[in-house]
């Protein structure tokens, strides 16, 4: 209630709230890829950690791009997100203080039943993209910059293909949209293993290829750099971070499954 | 067509059965959307007398700027003021980003230009004998303002309706400034456009259903207080 009556005051009062939230804990902001969320992982290990650390978490979730762009600007404390190369430039240029790899799954890549490319259970995801690429078949890319679409894009220059023309969609928008608009289309996507897990009781398609090492989709948590940013809770972070690596963490991260299917595999570094 | 008959039935369910989480989404939209309006209206009120009743240079361009305004995009609304708020901007120190303040920042610009305009044209419909007379009687300034309000109420109603239509039901605004935070921030169109990329269409069906009634409800209340909706004779 007292939080109500403060927002209803609104400018003034930002003061009032900082002062009426003193002993509350500490608030941290934490930007995130949709395929995390989307796979119901938080809903999970969040209270944990926020009981354990005595912490409130602020998720906001968007593509990796975003992400680690809001960590450019300060806007969020830390991130979470999975696009290895990116991650690496961002801690280099001083924005992170370091790359902490707590967790991975894999991609896979789901198609219509029909496969008119033909790829169905191929060894190696560059063969797959090229016969989707040669049959000119429907193929949706996220297209948002997410680590999804940068490991796309990865997989394709390995294959040597530049995707273009009428059969490769580039839609912009969050993985589960995606694989909607890919059912629709009938067409192929990269997809998180995750979220596949997740939507794939509502979706047309079906997993026609996983496996190897070039599908395998790490997940990395950095703290924003307190030098550049001095009001980031760091030592909250911190706390966080280390929290991932604990044996608790690694049992909750590896006990979480979706149908039976564990979703995530927890790094102990 | 089963998938929707289904998705329905569900999101009934989950509207009567109290889902917390469900009324906290509500709860917010609503907060926010009724303090971005108190905080317009009465700004909107006066710029608009202003422009309707004093005769100063510029005043036929700023009425022009006002019109036009009302089709900004909400996404522009709200990059501008996830620009100015980010930490990396000019106000990022206030730390207003990703919080109720900033979205109803961001809903106060975007309902401004539209309450200005319809209540520009409300106060431009009202007799200016209205002003004189109460003046000659003796009233001051602020309470011959009251009067001629209360004069073309039907007017700015309509006005502050249309308004608050506009920003109960945005999304681009909301989920550039606000995050879309489970518990927090999350909004109405916000929680609808994040339920439909999961295919969770229940409860996103259940929440149009709310926003539908609601418009509902305020276009009922617009129909009653414009009286019997008739010209004075």
């Amino acid at each position: 209630m007292k939080r109500y009556f403060a927002n209803l005051l609104c400018l003034p009062v930002v003061l009032f709230t900082a002062l009426a939230s003193a002993g509350e804990p500490a608030l941290l902001r934490m930007a995130t890829t949709t395929s995390t969320e989307n796979s119901g992982l938080f809903n999970v290990i969040q209270p944990v950690f926020e009981q354990l650390l005595d912490i409130r978490v602020h998720v906001i979730a968007v593509g990796t791009g975003k992400a680690l762009e809001l960590g450019r600007r300060g806007d969020v404390d830390v991130v979470l997100v999975h696009a290895k190369a990116a991650e690496e430039a961002f801690v280099n240029a001083g924005y992170g203080v370091a790359r902490h790899e707590i967790m991975y799954n894999d991609f896979v890549i789901v198609g219509p039943p029909g496969d008119p490319a033909g790829v169905r259970g191929m060894q190696g995801a560059g063969k797959a993209l090229a016969g989707i690429a040669a049959t000119s078949s429907t193929f949706v890319s996220r297209g948002d910059d997410s680590g999804t679409h940068k490991k796309e894009n990865t997989l394709w220059q390995q294959a040597n293909i530049r995707p273009a023309g009428g059969w490769y969609r580039q839609v912009g928008q969050g993985m589960g949209k995606t694989l909607q608009i890919a059912g629709e289309l009938a067409g192929y996507t990269l997809v998180d293993r995750g979220t596949w897990l997740a939507y794939r009781a509502n979706s047309p398609l079906q997993l026609l290829v996983s496996g190897g090492e070039e599908l395998l989709n790490p997940y990395g948590i950095i703290a924003v750099s307190p030098q550049r940013f001095p009001d980031i809770n760091f030592a909250a972070v911190q706390r966080l971070i280390d929290w991932f690596a604990s044996p608790e963490a690694h049992a909750l991260i590896a006990g979480y499954k979706v149908d039976g299917e564990q979703l995530f595999y927890p790094v102990a570094e | 067509m089963d998938s929707l008959t289904a998705a329905t039935a569900e999101s009934f369910r989950l509207l009567f059965s109290g889902d917390a989480a469900l009324w906290v989404i509500i709860f917010t939209s609503f907060s926010v959307s009724v303090k971005a309006i108190l905080i317009a209206a009465p700004f909107a009120f006066l710029v608009a007398f202003m422009m309707a009743h004093l005769r100063y240079p510029g005043r036929r361009v700023m009425i022009a700027g006002f019109s036009a305004l009302q089709s900004i995009p909400a996404v522009v609304v709200g990059l501008t003021v996830y620009l100015v708020f980010s930490r990396s901007g000019p106000l990022g120190d206030l730390k207003l980003l990703f919080t109720h303040t900033s979205m109803v920042i961001g809903q106060t610009l975007l309902s401004l230009p539209l309450l200005v305009a319809l209540s520009h044209a409300a106060f431009q419909a009202a007799d200016r004998r209205v002003w004189e007379t109460s003046i000659t009687l003796g009233a001051t300034p602020s309470r011959a303002f009251m009067t001629l309000v209360h004069e073309v109420r039907f007017g700015l109603t309509a006005a502050l309706i249309a308004g608050f239509g506009r920003i109960i039901a945005e999304v681009g605004c909301s989920m550039m400034v606000g995050g879309n935070i489970l518990g927090y921030t999350r909004n109405i169109p916000t929680a609808i456009a994040l339920e439909t990329t999961k295919g969770e269409f229940a409860q996103a069906i259940a929440l149009g259903m709310v926003l539908l009634t609601m418009a509902l409800i305020l276009n009922g209340l617009l129909a009653f207080f414009q009286g019997r909706g008739v010209m004075t004779s």
